[in-house]
Formats: C-alpha cells, structure tokens, sequence
C-alpha cells in the first residue's frame, strides 16, 4: 500500500467588518426583528481595523507568521497584544482587506450581480492589477467600464432587493438578486456563495503560487465548504470546485463538493487521500471558502462584554493530496476514524469512534499522537459567548479517554493535554477551525522533524439542518514519510507489483530465447 | 433526585449533547419534556 502524501497547504483570511454588519446572519435576523435595537446601533463602535486584524495573533498563527506554539506564549487577550512582526502576507497565504475582496468577487462573478461604484471600482483595480498573484487572474477586466453611480446602488438595493457593500463606511457596490422569485438565488444567497467562491479562489491561487503544483496538473478538486449552491428546483445542486477550477486555470480538472457540517474538510480530505491512493488521479486539491452568514455570529456577547467584533473574518484553504513523493507527510489511510451511525452520543462513544478506533487498527496508543487538531475555535471569540474553549474541552476529552485506556496516569492529565494540544487560532467559520488550519504547521513541524505524527479531527453538527439528531465525526492521520518512495510505504508485499516483474522478467527470457 | 420531574435539556455538541443527557435523567426517571443540542460555533 502506498499512502498519498499531503504536498502543499495554503491559507486565506478576508477582513469582513462590514459584511458582519450587513450580511452576518445574527445582524440580519436581528434587523429583520428591530432594526433600531441597541446591538445594531452599538456595533458599529466594536469593529476592528484592518490593521487590527492582520496583527491580531491568531490570524497570524492561520497565515503562518508564527507557530500554535508560539501563539500559545502571546499572554491573552490577544487583541490587546499584537504579534511582532505582524503582516498582512505569511508563510502559507495572505488576509486580504475588504475592499480589494469585493473586487475580487466582482472578478468571479460570472453573472453580472456585482455591481461597484465608480471611483471604488477604479481603486479596488488598481490595486488588484499590483496583487502579486491575483494580477494575471482570468476575468480581471471585469473591473473596467462596468461600474455604476451611487444613485443606481441606491435604487438597486432600496428598490430591487440587492444586498449593499459598503466599504469605510461607505456605500461601495452591491450584490443582486439572480432570479425575481427563487429564493435559492436571492441576493443574500448569492452574496454568501459568491463571497465563498472568491475566497477559495484566493486560497486555490494561494496554494497555486506557493508551491510546484502547476494549475494544469490538478486532476480533482474537493470543495468542503458549507454553502449551497442551486436553484429552487436543485438547492445544494452544486458545484462550487469546479467553479474555483475555473478561475485558477484548472482546466484539467473535474471536482465536486462535499457537505456534513463542519465534518467537510475532514470527510474532503479522507476522498481526496483514496482518489490519490486509488490511482483515480494523481493531484487532488480540497478547497474550502468562507461563510459570510457566520460574521458577528457572536457579537452579541462580544458587544455586551465591551470586545471588539472578532468574528470579522473570513476563512479559506486549500491543501494539495498527491502521490507518495516519499518525503511529503503521508495520510495513514488504514487509519480513518469515524462516527458510525450506531456509535452513539455521548462524550465517550464519540471520541472512542473518532480517535482510539482508528488508533487501535494499527496498534498505537493515544500518546502516540504528538498533536491533536480538533475544532480549533479562537477561545477568545467562543469563552465570552459562554461556548467555552472548545478546543480545550476536546483535548481534556481524549486525555481522559487516555487514562481510562491505561495510555495515561491519571496525574498526568492536564500535562498530556499541554503536550498533544494547542490554542485555537481559527476563526468561527463551522467548516475552517474542523482540524484543517493545522496540516500546514503539521505538514512543516513533520518535515522539520519536530514531530512524529498529527490527527486532524473534523466534527459536524447533523442535527441543525433538522434531518436526523446524529452528528458527525471524521479523523485522519498525517505521519512522517519513511522515505521508502512510493510503492514501499507499509513495506508490505504487493502482489500486483510482483506479478508485473514475474511476466517482465519472462518476457525479457523469451526474447533472449527468440533472439 | 430527578424522580418525576419533568426536564428540558439543552446539550453542547463540543460538550455533553442532548441524547447523551436524556439517557441519563430517563435513567433517573424524570421526563424529558425538550430535549435539544445546539452548536455553538
């Protein structure tokens, strides 16, 4: 068996503040409810700058300026303390402001619903013909000659039910509606499936930049995010991957999206792994774009508690899955955890099916895994909002798991969880924090050989589209390469490879006999 | 200490979800009268 490798990570963060006003669900159900109330009125006064934004810690440990680890010595609350050497550009990807975004989802925007006020518009060019990566982006002239007044903005969005942007206070642009009755394709649904396609554009042209893989070469892609996209007769008909393809000159491949809540990714990756491993395709990417309904989900308590609006940001990667390279960090794909429909609810039966399931199957204990990477929420953004530190909670989980398995002392609890853990550095966006903002920092701690091995752990909340009351659970394992090349990996014999030499090895003696 | 009582649950995905607490106060034997699991994140 050889297993795939994790060859390349890249990630995205947008400033969003005023797409949190405008387009974040809490705002908007709250309008809809008293468009004067206080939190509406109060808001505004809690929003970060972009500058604010890109120096705050944990989005630095998302781009790559600085480690989990070293997150976790940046005393809290982080937004009082800003990382040294902030900038807007890292290791594995860049936190583009807002304005240049809304240029960017004029750019994939393939249906005429972004419309941009004049002078932005010619701003916003300028600086995405200057974007490193973004200036040679197909569909760029979109930013020329179709612009609109203020006045248009004005009637659109007042008259004909189009979603306003505003940038620096400012009426900027607006999205429309795509069809006059079909709420699959209203304004708002447009604008967060717009706003996710450009984001996972941003990331795939991130990963496309930063790394060997050429656009031509992508065979697949695996889109995860948590958008649907369809008309009223086919809602979540799909399909955003090749929609991202498209935009970054992917013109050999095909791809599909895959949804279960914020389990995506993690499911995303386990298909990605076995198309690669299969033979199907050679180079897999899984994108995942930002969710605009999730800004300020939180802002209520954020507000109350005299924060600034956090949830300000949207989220985006993408991580390339190719064949065994023999140096890249393999996926153990003997080893996938998995909630099964009959495994049960509770804490234990949960995390049993997730993380001591798939250990078990290849005969490693719980100490074996040098780093968990479960729902890494930012604790600073879910505490106030009294949702505590989730990834704190998973981490006391599975070390008490361990004790409960003999892997453990029990005294050494708390020590084994400051061992395998690590601070949540990702934004609330359900789908992102799910385990994939740390294969980056795995895939190089791996490959500097800090560490052994990672599980990247994704959970997904079923029972909110009202379906089922189940919820989900996927976990993979990112370990060391042995260096062994492609077809030796679990040094276990291949019966195909061997029968390929037997009939060769006899083909070359019949010719020496022909001959 | 929960004989007979009629309870509302309110579980935590990241905690303890609602089934899970359901089995255990029908064990007590009280009624569940809502029963419900929210994520928060």
């Amino acid at each position: 068996m050889s297993f795939p490798v994790v060859k390349g990570t890249a990630y995205a963060l947008v400033h969003a503040g005023s797409m949190l006003l405008y387009q974040g669900s809490t705002q908007m159900t709250e309008r809809l409810k008293n468009a004067q109330s206080d939190h509406l009125r109060e808001l505004p006064a809690h929003l970060r700058k972009y500058e604010d934004a890109v120096g705050y810690p944990p989005n630095q440990a998302y781009i790559g300026n600085i480690t989990p680890d070293e997150l976790k010595e940046i005393p809290r609350p982080w937004h009082e303390n800003p990382a040294a050497g902030a900038g807007r550009d890292g290791k594995y990807g860049e936190i583009m402001p807002e304005d240049e975004f809304f240029g960017l989802m004029k750019i994939v925007d393939s249906f005429d619903l972004v419309m941009l006020e004049e002078a932005f518009q010619d701003a916003v060019k300028e600086k995405l013909q200057a974007h490193q990566i973004l200036k040679d982006i197909r569909d760029i002239n979109k930013l020329e000659g179709t612009a609109c007044s203020a006045a248009e903005i004005q009637t659109l969005v007042a008259e004909h039910g189009a979603q306003p942007l505003y940038s620096g206070g400012k009426p900027a642009g607006c999205v429309k509606k795509a069809h006059e009755f079909d709420e699959a394709l209203s304004s708002e649904v447009m604008l967060g499936n717009l706003a996710n396609k450009a984001s996972a554009v941003l990331a795939l042209r991130l990963l496309l930049a930063k790394t060997d893989l050429r656009p031509e070469e992508v065979d697949y892609i695996v889109e995860c995010s948590e958008e649907a996209c369809g008309d009223m007769n086919q809602r979540g008909g799909g399909n955003f991957a090749k929609a991202i393809g498209e935009m970054c000159g992917c013109i050999n491949a095909t791809g599909s999206d895959t949804r279960s809540f914020c389990a995506g990714p993690a499911h995303s990756l386990v298909e990605a792994a076995a198309l690669v491993q299969s033979g199907i395709y050679s180079n897999v990417v899984v994108v995942g774009g930002g969710s605009t309904a999730k800004l300020g989900m939180n802002s209520r308590d954020h507000v109350k508690k005299g924060l600034p609006a956090l949830e300000d940001m949207l989220g985006a990667f993408a991580v390339h899955i190719s064949a065994n390279d023999g140096a890249s960090p393999v996926i153990r794909t003997d080893a996938i955890g998995r909630h099964r429909i009959g495994s049960g609810a509770s804490p234990q039966a949960v995390m049993t099916a997730i993380v001591t399931d798939p250990l078990d199957k290849i005969g490693y204990k719980i100490t074996d895994i040098d780093r968990y990477a479960p729902e890494l929420q930012n604790p600073e953004i879910t505490e106030p909002a009294g949702a505590g530190n989730v990834p704190l909670a998973n981490y006391k989980m599975i070390s008490a798991l361990a004790v409960k398995r003999g892997d453990l002392q029990k005294a050494d609890l708390m020590k084994a969880v400051d061992s395998f853990g690590m601070p949540g550095f990702a934004p609330t966006q359900g789908h992102i924090p799910s385990g994939a903002p740390f294969i980056g920092h795995a895939r190089e701690m791996i490959l500097e050989g800090k560490i052994e091995r990672a599980m990247i752990i994704g959970k997904g909340s079923l029972f909110l589209g009202r379906l089922t009351n189940l919820f989900d659970g996927v976990s993979l394992i990112i370990e060391k390469n042995s260096g062994r090349g492609a077809d030796t990996e679990d040094a276990g014999f291949d019966e195909e490879q061997a029968r390929g030499m037997i009939a060769e090895a006899l083909r070359d003696f019949a010719k020496a006999f022909k001959g | 200490m929960l004989k007979g009582k009629k309870i509302a649950i309110l579980g935590d995905r990241d905690g303890i979800p609602g089934p899970a607490i359901e089995e255990c106060v029908k064990a007590a034997q009280a009624e569940v009268v809502f029963s419900t699991t929210e994520c928060f994140v």
